[in-house]
């Protein structure tokens, strides 16, 4: 099914050990905060203690008479105070906007905002000057509830935009023309099933927190960023600031870790920025955890409200989304456009003859959000796998065989879907089947009855979630249809040195995931060198001076597709070289493995041999340029569409509401894979963030607009302890779209395994009574909702939605389990 | 300032140090041991983890003062003539990393867990390595690798009954 023939491989689908991990075993590393230059100052920020208030004074003279502090600045004295930090995606002409400074100059709109910042000699001087910097406000009303926001006469969070309203984003398949009316549909359809869920804030919680140095004593002036968008970043930074392009280089070292949580402009790269200008000297900051968790951007938190319509028979007739989305105080980097990303996603793997998707972003006075790992996609999958459990429920239908009945069969592909994508391959019986053996399904089923039957105080219950995605972010066209600000094309370049060695340049900017490692596989193959012998560079505006960076499971899929085109025409400029070498027609060359060889013949020449050939240039045909460099701006065509069968068995202690995973199986499609050890990291990685939001994490604001998970005894990111062991396994579907046959791999995970974990919990449950339970299912909200369907307590929504600091995994559940793994 | 002398990895030094000041600052300021990492500010993510004495300790819990007199290995001075530990090669072999920014506390703690428990089974690892947070990996091939680690190490030294100081020494990467 794949759409070209490969160079003989030996790299491809290899499990090579990763050139990453020399350095990063040893501790030889380049995080951002290690650098240190000479002159170096330290910038501290000053945030805002409170929600929603006016800044009536600031007094920075006892800070300014601290030993070692070089200034205390404020928006104003920066001149910050017309700048606003760019949002790259207004999904609609009308949304509204507000101005986001890099520092409040006026009103705070979130805890966490930066009032003021302070240079100091050393980080620890500067931090005691930023403590002594006070800071006079008057109090606002803060706007924390989605729909409280929206009533009429309610606290506006921007009272310039009249509205607290982002704006509305509609799709709908009637007036798309690719689907039915969906209001019809429900009218008439035999069954309906209407739900609420929620989707909690998260907080990427990457381990590396943020750090910003820049450097303005050369030409350029260097920034280095724990970012995952170096290019994207230098592009904002001269849009924004309106700095010349070309005097700005921005370097993204070791980055460790992103999620999506590094896919932004941050207003401390931008104030970085301004102070070391300003100063003249290099300025460096970092984060604390604390400032990281109340100040980088957060993800999800929406409302989704569901309505599916379905015939007795379980064939599905109309689905209606109506979502809130909570934009937060600012619009940052690309906040408007994450839900959006999941509108196309709510039909996932189903034939949906009607289908209508409607999101209000809304304004309130919380930390921005912005991307996190799936970024919309993982919600729609949540909502749509819940749904289809609740009709098969509703139905009386076993839930895999209620799926089967409406997923696209792998003869019907490629497949357009109700929401226009063309998913160009697939195979959901597959993976489904070899999911199903792997988790021993039926013997699990039994099992269940069995407990039920004898009212074991634990029950079994099994989850399913057969998802898709659509990710390899993307054809330009598309983000353009979409009001994307840019495109979505990746580019490579590929040297060859005189040595028959390679440098390898990528746009992609790795942030863990091993491009180094997968890119040199994939060169060794195309042009015959030795994977020891490619060199990738990256990450560096003056060594790879173009790219789109790396988020969106786009980096194999896009940027490595475009190291595949430079090194075909690294290949097509070697063959005019080796027919004049070799004395023949360039016709009459094979080539294959690094080697041309004259058809019938054993005489060859290497792309090695030619490399240094042209090196000399002493004998080259005429009108040839001495190089056989070349470079690739590859634009997909189509998103790649990944797609598995995640399955999950969770037993629930009815006393106590403690929810253990007894098994976790998947058997994911990512197409073909250049090396599984990588693709399995990822998937651990993915389902290991996909659980944490179904039973761990959530970012709890207080009645006053407080962040009180603020720090990482808090937000409960899962440690080893807390996490099952995963069977994973593949099937490989090869994509049509791309000349490898690879799908992405980096967020499947993460969209796939929420379901499959709460779809569990409830389905153990389920015959209590229970019919859902809101993220993340503690073992407080698991024994509220039991309790209430045995009309212990009183049902009340309250209950299940009140959230404490801890996740819920407070005194009451650490008391009630003899396995403290929850509870560090 | 106070005046300390301590050990690290291999090398002696003498230092005033302000009383406030954090052994991991210590280390990475004014050492330039940077290969160790600051990832929270209540002890919770383990990155800074290093070998206080042959002990795993967070250097972010422990005043530079408290370590006069101390010898600390840090992920830089794990490695002998050249040799990875076996734990820094057994989280290359298994792919236990990702970004790599927690994986110098991770390989840190997992040596002190194999101190005590040379050869332990998958819940003593998660177990041991519940004080050190990855958000990359899902843990699956951090575990995987220490029992790698486990079986080559306990191989090495020829499973003696009890945990020997030469045992402790090897599996610090102490040595000395």
């Amino acid at each position: 099914m794949t759409t070209t023939a490969q160079p003989a491989t030996t790299e491809f689908g290899r499990a090579r050990k990763r050139k990453e991990d020399a350095r990063l075993i040893t501790g030889r590393t380049r995080w951002t905060d290690n650098i240190t230059l000479p002159g170096m100052l330290h910038m501290a920020v000053v945030r805002s203690p409170l929600a929603h208030a006016k800044i009536t004074r600031i007094n920075t003279d006892a800070a300014k008479q601290l030993p070692g502090v070089h200034g205390v600045f404020t928006a104003t004295d920066l001149g910050a105070e017309g700048i606003s930090l760019p949002c790259a995606w207004p999904i609609t002409p009308d949304m509204k906007a507000p101005q986001a400074p890099p520092l409040a100059f006026d009103t705070v709109h979130f805890v966490g905002e930066g009032v003021a910042i302070v240079v100091a000699r050393d980080a620890a001087s500067a931090r005691d000057a930023a403590d002594a910097v006070s800071v006079d406000y008057d109090r606002l009303e803060p706007v924390l509830d989605m729909e409280a926001a929206l009533a009429d006469g309610t606290t506006l969070v921007h009272p310039e935009l009249g509205t607290n309203r982002n704006t509305l984003w509609v799709f709908d398949s009637g007036q798309a023309g690719s689907g039915g009316n969906v209001e019809g549909a429900i009218r008439d359809a035999e069954v309906v099933v209407k739900r609420r869920f929620r989707q909690q804030r998260l907080i990427p919680a990457f381990m590396e927190p943020r750090s910003v140095v820049v450097d303005p004593t050369g030409e350029q002036l260097t920034m280095w960023s724990a970012t995952q968008v170096p290019h994207i970043l230098r592009v904002m930074i001269a849009l924004t600031l309106g700095v010349p392009e070309q005097k700005v280089r921005v370097i993204a070292p070791d980055v460790g870790g992103g999620f999506g949580g590094k896919l932004q402009v941050t207003p401390e790269e931008i104030i970085t920025f301004l102070v070391a200008r300003r100063l003249g000297k290099p300025v460096k900051w970092t984060e604390s955890r604390a400032e990281s968790m109340v100040s980088a951007h957060h993800g999800r938190d929406q409302l989704q409200d569901l309505t599916i319509a379905a015939r007795r028979d379980g064939t599905v007739t109309g689905l209606k989304v109506e979502l809130l989305a909570d934009m937060g105080a600012y619009l940052r980097l690309v906040s408007p456009g994450i839900p959006i990303l999941g509108a196309f996603m709510y039909n996932s793997i189903y034939k949906i003859p009607a289908y209508h998707f409607a999101c209000t972003n809304v304004f309130t006075n919380k930390t921005p959000t912005d991307a996190y790992r799936g970024a919309g996609r993982p919600e729609a999958t949540f909502a749509i796998e819940r749904m289809m459990d609740e009709l098969a429920v509703e139905l009386g239908i076993e839930p895999l065989e209620l799926r089967e009945r409406n997923w696209i069969k792998h003869e019907e592909f490629p497949y357009t879907t109700v929401s226009t994508l063309t998913y160009d391959s697939g195979n959901y019986e597959a993976a489904t089947a070899r999911a199903k053996e792997l988790f021993d399904y039926d013997a699990l089923r039994a099992e269940q009855h069995r407990r039920r039957e004898a009212d074991d105080p634990v029950q079994l219950g099994i989850g399913i979630s057969t998802f898709t995605e659509m990710c390899g972010l993307a054809p330009s066209r598309v983000l353009g249809s979409l009001s994307y600000g840019a495109g979505g094309w990746e580019h490579a370049s590929i040297r060859m040195l005189p040595t028959g060695k390679v440098e390898v340049v990528t746009g992609s900017s790795p942030h863990g995931q091993g491009h180094d490692t997968a890119w040199s596989q994939i060169v060794a193959d195309q042009l015959g060198v030795s994977f020891e012998d490619v060199e990738v560079l990256h990450g560096d505006t003056q060594s790879s001076h173009k790219g789109m960076d790396t988020y969106g499971s786009r980096s194999l899929t896009v940027g490595a597709i475009a190291v595949v085109k430079a090194a075909e025409k690294v290949i097509e400029k070697a063959r005019k070289i080796a027919a004049h070498t070799l004395e023949c027609s360039e016709a009459d060359l094979d080539y294959g493995h690094g080697k041309f060889t004259i058809k019938g013949t054993n005489k060859s020449t290497t792309v090695a041999d030619i490399a240094l050939a042209v090196f000399a240039a002493h004998d080259l045909p005429d009108g040839v340029e001495p190089s056989l460099d070349s470079d690739a701006t590859y634009d997909p065509q189509n998103f790649s569409f990944p797609h598995g069968t995640h399955l999950c068995a969770t037993e629930v202690d009815t006393e106590t509401g403690w929810v253990s995973i007894r098994r976790y199986v998947c058997v994911d499609d990512v197409g073909r894979v250049v090396n599984p050890l990588i693709v399995d990291g990822q998937v651990h990685g993915g389902i290991a963030q996909g659980i944490a939001q179904a039973l761990f994490e959530e970012a709890i604001y207080d009645e006053g607009g407080t962040l009180i998970t603020s720090t990482l005894a808090d937000y409960l990111v899962p440690s080893a302890a807390d996490l099952p062991h995963f069977t994973t396994d593949r099937t490989e579907t090869p994509s049509t779209t791309n000349p490898l046959g690879v799908k992405g791999v980096g967020e499947a995970g993460t969209i796939a395994s929420t379901p499959a974990v709460v779809n569990a919990v409830i389905d153990a449950v389920r015959h209590l009574g229970v019919t859902d339970i809101q993220m993340p299912c503690s073992p407080q909200r698991v024994w509220r909702a039991v309790q209430s369907a045995r009309g212990v307590t009183k049902s009340t929504s309250e209950h299940t939605t009140q959230a404490t600091a801890g996740g819920g995994l407070g005194s009451i559940d650490a008391q009630a389990n003899d396995n403290s793994g929850g509870a560090r | 300032m106070t005046r300390i002398t301590v050990m690290v990895d291999d090398v002696s030094y003498v230092d005033d140090v302000e009383p406030r000041t954090l052994l991991v600052h210590y280390l990475r300021e004014r050492l330039g041991k940077t290969g160790t990492v600051v990832g929270c500010d209540t002890s919770n993510c383990g990155a800074c983890t290093v070998h206080l004495n042959g002990r795993s300790v967070k250097s972010c819990s422990v005043f530079a003062v408290q370590v006069d007199g101390s010898e600390i290995t840090t992920i830089e001075g794990l490695a002998r003539d050249g040799q990875l530990h076996p734990v820094q090669q057994a989280f290359h072999d298994n792919h236990a990393l990702q970004c790599g920014f927690c994986t110098p506390g991770m390989i840190m703690q997992a040596i002190d867990l194999l101190g005590d428990d040379p050869n332990p089974d998958e819940q003593t690892v998660r177990e041991g390595l519940e004080g050190n947070l990855c958000r990359c990996t899902g843990y699956q091939n951090i575990v995987r690798a220490v029992q790698d680690a486990a079986q080559k190490m306990t191989f090495a030294v020829r499973a003696p009954m009890d945990v020997s100081a030469q045992q402790r020494s090897l599996v610090a990467g102490g040595g000395n």
